[in-house]
């Protein structure tokens, strides 16, 4: 019968575990955000009653987004090693992962960015079209300006499901959060770990969405106190 | 200044405009009204340059805007100022930020921005509210707000598209005032597509009557007032015949209609000591066109020379729409 971990050493594991999924999430989602807020608005675009319509590159650009949000990450994880390499240097580690959390992420942030510039209101747009406003201009200051709570609220959701995501980045040693639970934890049969970390993550999980929703409410200027 | 011709425009093989023709005098006010379905939507969606017209021209100082694109389709577009259907404002920004936004287009500088946004905002009446979001503002506030935000590029024509649909009477009273400001104070053209015969009443030099996509009556508004048989005058004129009346205790009876505050003051009681008939209003009633007064009233009369009286009322300027007793088309 082993001795159960001591408690100091559960949190070190926890301090460095989160340092490592903090880092791979924080960096994924921003590349994420800044590549595929752009593959949003372009769906958003060309859509049939967008500023600029176009069938044939809005399905090609439905097509590759699609087929990247139905990729299991598992397999984004080792299948684009090579690309990897190519841009961190290395395909072990948690910046390597973060390529393919990226990667990941970028469709599903982009389809998520989409539905919600399609809920601005055509009155709106078009109010902005007779002011002579360019198309870029109605992008910045109309679609996402207009869009910004919901937009917050859908970064959040996509540093929840990267999060999730990261667990799986012990397979090419990645270290974090999820790969503690598993080889720490679960792998070599201690409780104490296992639920610790399961117990911080719902904390950890808890505390950003709620982070994210009161930025999105700090953002947002409809139904502010009446006169 | 603003001339709309031969405007045609189907969608899937159904006419919504069949060849329309508007001319707009600069500085005036042209409603334009109909039933719906008459296409009054799409030509205002073609006069705001968001849907090209299958054929024909709209001309703004002699140019025709429908063929542009690029830069020169955005600098048409400034030269329009529109007020759309419906709430059009940026939600996530101040009735201020919402007037600023065709200067911002325009690429005007931030401190003449400033400027102008306040000068606007004195025109609409709402200084106070510079601050204040969309969500804070009643219906009525929201629409003068967006009418400042049509005139903030100094546009030469001014489009409303049913401005007054979702208000109350009173409210609607606070938005034409102020589009009756903009055109007084600072020389717009008007062009107003509504299906309330009270925006016609209370700030429309001329009108334009839309059916099945055509103009069937089109002119100025007192003109037509006094044209018994347009749909302008039916429509905009008191009813005459809410009392049934004894038409026996009457020699003759018969509708007039009076336009300017002399007619209506003096004419009737004129032509009654003139004549030395009884005359007595029976139906009918007073309204306002803009400034003027005009009455249709259906009289009484009675005496020898009644006849007479109602000739006479018809040469001093009253226009006498039909006799319902006695000789037919006594005058005209």
């Amino acid at each position: 019968m082993r001795s159960a971990t001591p408690w100091s050493d559960v949190v070190a594991y926890l301090v460095e575990a989160t340092g490592e999924t903090l880092y791979m999430v924080g960096v994924s989602t921003v590349i994420a955000t800044l590549l595929g807020v752009p593959v949003g608005v372009w769906l958003q675009l060309t859509a049939k009653g967008g500023l600029r319509p176009n069938a044939a590159v809005h399905r090609v650009l439905s097509f590759v987004t699609d087929l990247g949000r139905s990729m299991p990450f598992i397999v984004l994880l080792v299948a684009l090693t090579s690309v990897t390499r190519l841009i961190v240097g290395g395909s072990i580690g948690s910046t390597a992962v973060i390529v393919p959390l990226a990667v990941g992420a970028i469709p599903f942030v982009g389809r998520l960015v989409q539905n919600i510039l399609s809920e601005v209101h055509v009155t709106v747009v078009e109010a902005a079209i007779t002011t002579g406003a360019s198309t870029l201009k109605i992008v910045r200051s109309v679609l996402i300006r207009e869009s910004m709570p919901a937009l917050i609220n859908a970064i959040g959701v996509t540093v929840i499901a990267l999060i999730g995501y990261s667990a799986m980045a012990g397979v090419i040693g990645g270290g974090g959060l999820g790969d503690l639970a598993i080889r720490e934890g679960y792998q070599r049969f201690n409780d104490r770990i296992l639920w610790s970390t399961v117990a911080w993550l719902a904390v950890l999980t808890t505390v950003i969405q709620l982070g994210f929703t009161r930025a999105a409410r700090a953002s947002d200027r409809r139904r502010h106190a009446s006169v | 200044m603003i001339t709309v011709e031969n405007l045609t425009k189907s969608f899937q093989g159904v006419n919504a405009l069949n060849g329309v023709t508007l001319d707009v005098e600069a500085g005036t006010v042209l409603g334009v009204v109909g039933p719906s379905g008459a296409g009054k939507s799409t030509l205002a969606r073609c006069v705001a340059l968001l849907e090209r017209p299958d054929s024909g021209a709209i001309r703004v100082d002699g140019t025709d805007i429908t063929s542009l694109d690029g830069s020169a389709l955005r600098a048409a577009r400034r030269q329009i100022g529109v007020v759309p259907q419906g709430d059009s404002l940026l939600r996530q920004r101040t009735a201020a930020g919402n007037i600023a936004l065709p200067l911002e287009s325009a690429g005007v500088p931030g401190p003449q921005r400033r400027t102008r946004v306040g000068e606007l905002l004195d025109l609409v009446g709402l200084t106070d509210k510079a601050t204040a979001y969309p969500d804070q503002l009643s219906g009525g506030q929201r629409q003068r707000i967006a009418v400042a935000r049509a005139l903030a590029a100094n546009p030469s024509v001014l489009l409303a598209d049913e401005p007054t649909s979702a208000l109350d009477p009173e409210t609607t009273g606070s938005v034409l005032t102020v589009l009756d400001r903009a055109r007084a104070e600072l020389g717009v053209t008007v062009l107003v597509v509504t299906h309330d015969m009270g925006v016609v009443r209370k700030i429309c030099d001329d009108v334009a009557v839309l059916e099945q996509g055509r103009v069937v009556e089109h002119g100025k508004v007192l003109d037509l007032v006094n044209n018994p048989v347009s749909r302008t005058s039916s429509a905009l004129l008191p009813a005459v015949d809410l009392n049934p009346i004894n038409e026996n205790s009457y020699d003759r009876v018969a509708d007039v209609v009076l336009v300017g505050f002399a007619a209506v003051g003096a004419l009737l009681p004129e032509a009654a000591h003139r004549f030395g008939v009884e005359l007595n209003i029976v139906g009918g009633g007073l309204t306002r066109l803009g400034e003027t007064p005009v009455a249709r009233f259906r009289l009484g009369l009675n005496g020898e020379r009644s006849d007479s009286a109602l000739e006479w009322i018809g040469e001093a300027g009253g226009a006498v729409q039909r006799s319902l007793k006695g000789p037919q088309g006594v005058a005209a």
